[in-house]
């Protein structure tokens, strides 16, 4: 068997913590190898000493059957080792032609040929169907196109084996499916490909083999063809993993959330939320169904204070928050999981520990008449850790160092913790892996079945169906129908999502019974 | 070796790398470095006088150094320390000259008079970048010529037309008879236990208080404190005030201590420009700053000496500063070989 890449029984550490165990990644040609794993499981540490950002402390890696020593990224490149980076490394306001070559530019007289290779990356464009303009500024072009120039780099420079790093994560589904295509003629070519992801979906629709890691280790590899989403979601996380979310009827009683008339504008104050209505009671999930834009963003802001009503009114528990300080919303009882945990949810260059304090630092017993009890805020951070199962080396780690999935649980945790009456929860599984998704859809659950209200906005049909006691679509700044998820269909929901409108057969139960 | 023995060790290696350098150029220039760093050392350590003003040179850099380092742990960039430095300067002298009370009231009166000035001289930059996003750089900047023209102009109107305000009432005054006499009259003067404990406030505001823990949330983070309920307008100027407060007390030592007036003066002090190299150097720590600071106004006032004893003309001695914190500015570099040669031990 010829493979272009061997790495034979890597193992790394840092420190004390063993990042990668005695993991074992063969590539063959022509193949579409995924790597799979859960956050934090080490897949990112064992590409990075592929790609020689890092150096292993055992192990062996041959290109081509020859040992190599990959000492720094630019032996990467020459060994025609690609990387194409979850975060793009592009520079905003320059063309893609001006990206593409940096650092490697054809030179003429002394001079920068942008012409001749302009020329090149049009030809390497339309040889696999990447349909980029090598004039078009990196800043006026979708993130789909960005990473197609994140390709085309890699390809400019005449690399073989690529390395796609969690490439979906922040592609729109139809921006999948083209990136799909594109990997797709890429093999054709005679290209080779490891993939890193942890949607299974994407695995079984276009690799090859997988290997999995977990915890560090190398589990082994597998033929696509061979399994089923199933059991590599139990390789990746080393137990039964449940798709369909277990829960019991739920309860609802009094209303927790009522949310009235409401107008909301975006920062162009262009009105996002239009006279919108909608209850969550004591004791239910509420989960609002929509094509991202439709509003969900500002209502969830103009509910946590974070951006001004224009009209309308919110309360929790019978009292008026509305254009509240965020602050005083936080005390009437509501914890949000923030949409986006880089900007809002975290300080990523504090310590994890001090990012759990970061609702109740002036609070006692974290703090007393404003001094600080680190110890506190220790024993808080421990709980959080323990109880939510945060991997980090320990709570000075920086937030920043975490995994996105740890990141999000150690949220999930400050927030549950607190034990608020409404749990607002955003796009709370964003790009976890199947392990953090299942815990984390048990933590809302749980929350409800304590009686307490949860209101949970997802992008993703699947979990809105699951999870949620009671749907809501959301078109166009409004509620168009609340729904059952047993009485309706991802088809319905889709339509309804898309504004197409149905004669209401299924009460609006929350919707018309406000306590006034 | 730990992270910490690097931390210590990269500035003392900058310093020393500085020092080397700076032998370098005396060679070349024609001079003996050798008789150079003896004057040097003669000028800082020579006798009880020299050490004497070498502290008293210390104190003013503590407190420049702290304003910037306490604004940049809040994501500020402070390089308004000369303006606020001089309205403090100003505010202490007036008080001083101005009133007759007790000293137990003067004294404090005349110090917390220049720490206000400084505090609302920061205010202005801090309240526009809160309401306006008005980058504080460029104000603190603009602010800092406001201050050296005011200040001249407010000198000569309390002067009825002089260029010197006179001599502050011996109430205001921090002159320490004591130091005095075991420094064989030095203008050493007891502002320096003032600066030792604002380095302690600073790390117990940064480190201890919730007020702190805002202060560099909002310094890392704008949007999740704005999301933790933190009111981040009030924090960026409480930040910009409180660094200006202790420019202002800087400006308290030079009109309470050394010099007991305030002046006309033709330019700036440059002890705020300086006070960014001492934060710089001591990577904006309370203690580190006390390094920085030591180091700075240690080279500052032995450099003197160089002219008298070997003959090297002083602009030697702003090269080899200048080297020194050019090392330490990329302090990366020598991080970098320390931690290769960490890892050879290791493997070895």
């Amino acid at each position: 068997m010829d493979y272009v890449i061997e790495m034979l029984g890597i193992r790394k550490e840092f420190g004390s913590f063993v990042a990668n165990d005695n993991i074992t990644l063969q590539l063959k040609k022509g193949e579409i190898h995924a790597l799979l794993g859960e956050n934090g499981a080490g897949k990112s540490t064992l590409m990075n000493i592929l790609f020689g950002l890092y150096q292993p402390e055992a192990g062996e890696i041959k290109v081509k059957g020859k040992t190599v020593k990959v000492t720094d990224p630019n032996v990467a490149n020459d060994l025609g080792i690609g990387m194409v980076h979850q975060h793009f490394m592009l520079v905003e306001n320059f063309t893609v032609t001006e990206n593409i070559i940096l650092g490697n530019e054809l030179t003429k007289a002394g001079m920068v040929n942008i012409k001749d290779a302009a020329k090149k990356i049009q030809k390497l464009s339309e040889m696999y169907g990447l349909d980029v303009d090598p004039n078009a500024k990196i800043e006026d072009i979708s993130v789909g196109m960005q990473q197609r120039v994140e390709i085309l780099k890699t390809l400019y420079r005449g690399a073989d084996i690529l390395i796609f790093d969690e490439p979906t994560a922040s592609l729109t589904p139809q921006e999948i499916n083209e990136l799909i295509q594109i990997m797709k003629r890429l093999i054709q070519e005679g290209k080779s490909i490891i993939l890193i992801t942890h949607k299974l979906k994407e695995i079984m629709d276009v690799s090859d083999r997988v290997t999995v890691i977990r915890k560090g280790e190398g589990i082994g590899t597998v033929i696509t063809a061979e399994t089923n989403p199933n059991e590599l979601a139990s390789l990746m996380v080393g137990r039964q993993v449940e798709f369909k979310t277990v829960k019991s009827e739920a309860n609802p009683t009094d209303d927790t959330l009522v949310v009235k008339d409401l107008v909301v504008a975006d920062y162009r104050g262009i009105d996002k939320v239009k006279g919108l209505n909608l209850t969550v009671r004591k004791g239910e999930i509420l989960g609002i169904a929509g094509i991202d834009g439709n509003g969900q963003s500002e209502l969830i802001e103009a509910i946590t204070g974070l951006r001004k009503a224009k009209a309308g009114s919110v309360s929790i528990n019978g009292k008026d928050i509305t254009n509240k300080k965020p602050r005083k919303i936080t005390e009437a009882g509501v914890g949000h999981i923030p949409q986006d945990r880089h900007k809002h949810g975290l300080v990523l260059d504090f310590s994890i520990g001090h990012n759990i304090a970061l609702q109740t630092y002036y609070q006692k017993p974290i703090s007393k008449s404003g001094i600080m009890n680190y110890k506190k805020v220790s024993e808080l951070a421990q709980k959080v850790i323990n109880d939510f199962d945060v991997r980090t080396q320990g709570e000075h780690t920086p937030a920043r160092a975490l995994s996105g999935g740890n990141q999000q649980k150690a949220i999930i945790g400050r927030e549950v913790l607190r034990d608020p009456d409404l749990l607002i929860a955003a796009l709370p599984t964003r790009g976890l892996d199947v392990g953090a998704i299942e815990f984390i859809h048990q933590r809302l659950i749980e929350q409800r079945d304590n009686g307490k209200a949860v209101l949970l906005l997802s992008f993703e049909l699947d979990e809105v169906m699951n999870v949620s006691d009671r749907i809501a679509v959301i078109y166009d700044g409004q509620i168009v129908d609340t729904l059952l998820p047993k009485e309706t269909s991802e088809q319905e929901l889709g339509l309804l999502m898309a504004g197409q409108k149905k004669n209401s057969n299924i009460a609006k139960q929350g919707d018309t019974t406000h306590v006034e | 070796m730990s992270n910490r023995v690097v931390n210590i060790l990269v500035p003392v290696i900058s310093v020393i790398l500085g020092l080397l350098v700076g032998a370098i150029v005396m060679l070349v220039s024609g001079y003996d470095p050798i008789l150079g760093y003896t004057a040097l050392w003669n000028g800082i350590f020579g006798d009880a006088y020299a050490i004497g003003e070498t502290i008293r040179q210390i104190t003013p850099y503590l407190l420049a150094g702290l304003s910037v380092a306490f604004a940049f742990r809040t994501g500020l960039f402070n390089i308004g320390v000369e303006g606020q430095l001089l309205v403090g300067w100003f505010a202490a002298s007036y008080v001083g000259i101005a009133f007759d009370l007790p000293m137990y009231i003067h004294l404090p009166f005349a110090i917390i008079a220049a720490a206000l000035a400084g505090a609302a001289w920061a205010f202005i930059p801090g309240l526009l970048k809160a309401k306006l996003q008005v980058h504080e750089v460029i104000v603190t900047i603009m602010m800092n010529y406001i201050a050296l023209h005011t200040t001249n102009a407010l000198i000569k109107v309390v002067s009825d037309g002089g260029d010197n305000t006179g001599t502050i009432n011996a109430s205001a005054s921090l002159k320490s008879a004591f130091f005095e006499s075991i420094t064989d009259y030095s203008r050493l003067h007891y502002g320096i236990f003032i600066a030792l404990a604002m380095v302690l406030l600073m790390w117990f505001i940064l480190e201890k208080t919730t007020t702190g823990y805002e202060l560099k949330s909002v310094g890392f983070n704008k949007h999740a404190s704005e999301y933790a309920g933190m009111n981040v307008n009030k924090n960026i100027i409480l930040s910009m005030v409180i660094a200006g407060a202790f420019a202002g007390l800087a400006g308290a030592m030079e009109a309470l201590g050394t010099f007991q007036y305030a002046n006309v003066k033709g330019g700036f002090t440059g002890i705020g420009f300086d006070g960014i190299a001492v934060a710089l150097l001591g990577a904006n720590t309370p203690l580190g700053v006390i390094f920085g600071a030591v180091l700075f106004g240690s080279l500052k006032y032995g450099a003197l000496n160089m002219p008298n004893e070997a003959g090297i003309p002083v602009e030697i001695v702003s090269i080899v500063i200048a080297i020194i914190i050019f090392f330490v500015a990329c302090g990366y570099v020598i991080r970098y070989f320390l931690e290769k040669a960490n890892k050879k031990k290791e493997a070895k």
